[in-house]
């Protein structure tokens, strides 16, 4: 449905609803959460190979992990789950983690130290798309079964050098991290697959909620865990209903046949926030926005050029209006909420100063391509792009394609200009510093599409060394200091015009409480919440 | 070598053309899938996946064979039954669809019964009184059954029969306390429902695809009144007709026992087609309505270029037509002496 459809409707809807008022309002059982949410992107719920919104949404509720975050205090950061303690050896190369006694997978099977090592073996040695959360330190299909290893109740990872213990376990809090039941997984193989076939439409945990059922753009069911070791969540059971549609999520939630609905438009947000027992809570997400300059175009290179491009963004213009609620100004690589973050955003939407900027440069009658992918919203950013830099002198044609079309010109670093988006796949700030700011070899032949710096043929200079030394600083405070420090030289020099953070906005009957998204540093948890 | 009896050849006949539009119509959507700019490897491994991966799974899906040799082995699959697994979701296609088809069998048969119980009548009296008040309406039903955007339409039904008036269900196919309650044994959950003998989920259910059911039923409406009128008013115009109200045939008889009985085969055609738009699924009724049907099936998976999915839901549509067509022909002889 296009951009006026929508509106028509929700002004449609609006008007309607303003003229009358909704018949008596339904209820969901006392002991019921319902969740209308898109959730078409499941294509998976195996947790060494899910790594979609909601597939990590399933995982986070079924699966505990070594180490977790707690959705009513995530900035506090991981704290202890399924291991009760660590130690980290002298050479910090090795993470010793004592297990929590006691605990029970769904099947009634004990949790040990045997099915934490399976699982972290079995994700490397899979080698799913996730795997690179756990590979990047070294584990191997080949060396997985040495450098992950059980002995009696204590699990023992050895690196292949000294990371930051804070780096290593933010990575065993992501989706990958989860401990599976070895003993159910196993006997559920086939051909060697280590449980994959069966565990991507089954689960095998001990988190707070059993799998029920996952049909897929039909709906998922969760049935509480009366043994979770945390204590029995308040909500017996959790249905997600897929409901692709904006307006019928909205009026689903208004008459009371949902609780939650997760995917209203800026239109029907505006609208559930006037309904009566409708609240509607905001979080920041990870994702961002941002535009990039391919550095082999020979003006896009030029330092002043770089600068000019982030002085051609209408950032107040556009969030107070179509990205209105969706979006909040953000210039920095690391999203708010991060370990490291920056709240700095020294750029305004200034045409002179871009004009000044090109023509110390030298520059003019500049004409690049700018490659979007088919969303509105980033189209929209690239016609007022598009609109301001023609102020400033700059021809900007718009290429709109689909994924296929401009992700794959992008990673062959054929495109003058991206603009596009990006969210962190783990809560540790190496996981965008790792992309943004890092580029050890530049060249065509290193074929690094996985970042973001060698698809606009970056090389990031003094950069890159300053993230490889950040990912192995032990103290805290020091870790912080050095991604503020690399954010400030990268706002300057990279040719990354980093736009908006995400607003994910949940509309919820007022009766729900405790409902967390995740924020930008995890999914969504259920066990917590409580009506 | 004796001559092959006319029924042995006629049955042989009909199935060498199925079989032929069926190979056809799987080569030209295999062809479309393979050409459309979707990955079908980065649907599956996501923007972040390394080379490696990426590799690894173009490999695992055979998409360095040519075309043609890829096509060869996925027919050989589906002739053995086999119509492979979802790229996305990895469930054998079959299941998915013995999932999402009864729902679109359940909802479109609804439909057209509203279309014809209504639609027919509608067109007949229009045709009668020709440039009537009834004949008015019946054009502005139709007019409307014709142009107004569905979507639009399902929403404003939902907001004012669901929203406002709470006189149907919402979207879905039940309510949430009734979630797999009665056992799939048809998979259409007003059967099953019959079946288990729960009257509570038979009359949930039924509150929850009156409406989609309905609005569906109304653009067969528009469509069938329209085609009803216009071959009366042929039939009405004819000799026969003139001949027997001069007779002194009662009017009721002229309309129903001469001039529509004539107009029965015509009509086959029409609601054939109709039952068969119905069957391929309504992508934009299904969405608003979160009807998990075949058409959003085969849409999510053409746009995430998961081919097996799409190729499966292509045989049973087709698979469809293929036999409304034959029961078309079977019904034009039963009506029909001359097309024996």
């Amino acid at each position: 449905m296009n951009a006026l459809n929508r509106l028509l409707t929700g002004a449609a809807i609006s008007v309607a609803v303003s003229l009358s008022s909704f018949a008596a309002v339904a209820e969901t059982p006392a002991n019921m959460l319902v969740i209308a949410h898109r959730i078409d992107d499941v294509t998976t719920v195996d947790p060494a190979e899910s790594f979609e919104f909601a597939g990590s949404d399933i995982s986070r509720n079924v699966y505990s992990r070594l180490v977790n975050l707690d959705p009513n205090d995530l900035e506090a950061g991981y704290k202890p789950d399924l291991a009760e303690s660590w130690e980290v050896s002298e050479d910090g190369m090795t993470i010793t983690f004592t297990m929590r006694e006691g605990v029970t997978f769904h099947s009634g099977n004990p949790v040990r130290a045997e099915d934490a090592a399976f699982s972290l073996q079995r994700a490397v040695i899979l080698n799913k798309t996730p795997a690179f959360i756990l590979t990047q330190f070294g584990f191997t299909p080949e060396n997985a079964t040495e450098t992950i290893r059980a002995d009696g109740n204590k699990l023992m990872i050895t690196t292949d050098k000294r990371y930051a213990t804070s780096f290593v376990l933010n990575c065993l809090t992501a989706t990958i991290g989860a401990i599976v039941d070895k003993e159910t997984v196993m006997a559920n193989e086939a051909d060697g697959d280590m449980g994959n076939t069966w565990l991507k439409t089954n689960s095998a945990g001990s988190g707070p909620y059993k799998l029920d059922s996952w049909k897929p753009n039909e709906s998922v069911t969760l049935t509480s865990n009366p043994d979770y070791y945390g204590g029995a969540p308040a909500l017996e059971r959790v249905i997600v209903r897929h409901v692709l549609e904006s307006a019928s999520q909205r009026l689903l939630l208004e008459r009371g046949d949902i609780d939650i609905a997760r995917n209203l438009n800026p239109e029907d947000i505006a609208g559930a926030t006037d309904a009566d027992g409708v609240k509607v809570v905001d979080e920041l997400k990870g994702r961002l926005m941002y535009l990039a300059l391919n550095q082999k175009h020979p003006e896009l290179s030029k330092p002043e050029v770089r600068q000019a491009f982030k002085y051609l963004i209408d950032y107040q213009g556009m969030r107070d209006s179509f990205l209105k609620g969706q979006y909040t100004i953000h210039q920095n690589f690391l999203p708010a909420t991060y370990l490291g973050a920056s709240d700095e955003n020294p750029f305004s939407y200034n045409i002179e100063k871009a004009k000044e900027l090109l023509a110390a440069a030298g520059v003019e009658n500049l004409e690049v391509e700018i490659g979007v992918r088919e969303a509105q919203e980033r189209i929209e950013i690239g016609q007022s792009f598009q609109n301001a830099a023609a102020q400033a002198g700059i021809k900007v044609n718009i290429t709109v394609g689909t994924a296929k079309q401009i992700l794959a010109r992008y990673r062959a670093r054929e495109l003058d200009v991206y603009l596009g988006a990006w969210g962190p796949d783990y809560p540790d700030p190496q996981t965008n510093a790792g992309t943004f700011a890092y580029n050890p070899d530049n060249s065509d032949e290193a074929n690094a599409t996985g970042l973001l710096a060698w698809r606009n043929s970056w090389d990031t200079g003094g950069l890159t060394g300053k993230v490889a030394e950040a990912v192995t600083e032990g103290d805290r405070d020091n870790r912080v200091q050095m991604y503020l420090d690399i954010q400030a030289e990268f706002r300057e020099t990279s040719p990354f015009v980093i736009m908006f953070q995400q607003i994910e906005q949940t509309a919820m009957r007022d009766n729900v409480t405790d409902f967390s998204t995740g924020q930008a540093v995890t999914s969504a948890a259920y066990w917590q919440v409580t009506k | 070598m004796a001559p092959l009896a006319p029924w042995i050849k006629g049955t042989l006949l009909t199935l060498g053309s199925i079989a032929v539009t069926m190979l056809g119509l799987l080569f030209i959507t295999f062809i479309i899938g393979r050409v459309m700019p979707i990955d079908p490897v980065l649907a599956i491994v996501g923007e972040r996946a390394s080379q490696s991966t990426y590799d690894a799974v173009y490999l695992e899906l055979g998409l360095d064979k040519p075309l043609l040799v890829q096509f060869f082995y996925y027919i050989w699959d589906v002739i053995r039954g086999d119509f492979g697994t979802s790229l996305l979701n990895a469930r054998p296609v079959s299941e998915d669809i013995a999932r999402v088809f009864p729902a679109t069998l359940e909802l479109a048969t609804l439909g057209v019964i509203v279309g014809i119980v209504l639609g027919i009548p509608l067109g007949v009296v229009a045709a009668v009184r020709k440039g009537s008040w009834i004949d008015q309406i019946a054009r502005v039903i139709a007019l409307v059954g014709y142009s107004m955007p569905i979507f639009w339409l399902g929403l404003m039904g939902l907001l004012i029969f669901y929203g406002i008036l709470g006189w149907v269900g919402g979207p879905g196919r039940v309510g949430i306390f009734y979630v797999d309650v009665v056992p799939s044994v048809t998979g259409m959950i007003l059967i099953d429902s019959l079946i288990d003998g729960n009257w509570d989920v038979f009359k949930d259910a039924f509150s929850h695809i009156v409406l989609p059911a309905s609005l569906l039923g109304y653009y067969s409406l528009a469509y069938i009144s329209r085609m009803t009128r216009s071959f009366m008013l042929e039939q009405l115009s004819a000799e026969y007709v003139t001949t027997a109200r001069v007779k002194g045939m009662s009017e009721w008889n002229v309309i129903w026992k001469h001039a529509f009985k004539n107009i029965r085969v015509q009509l086959i055609t029409v609601i054939a087609l109709s039952y068969a738009n119905l069957l391929e699924g309504s992508v934009l009724t299904e969405i608003i309505f979160s009807w998990p049907g075949i058409g959003s099936y085969i849409t999510t998976a053409l746009l995430s270029a998961d081919m097996n999915a799409v190729l499966g839901g292509t045989v049973v549509v087709g698979l469809i037509f293929i036999l409304l067509n034959i029961f078309s022909d079977l019904l034009y002889k039963v009506f029909d002496p001359r097309a024996r």
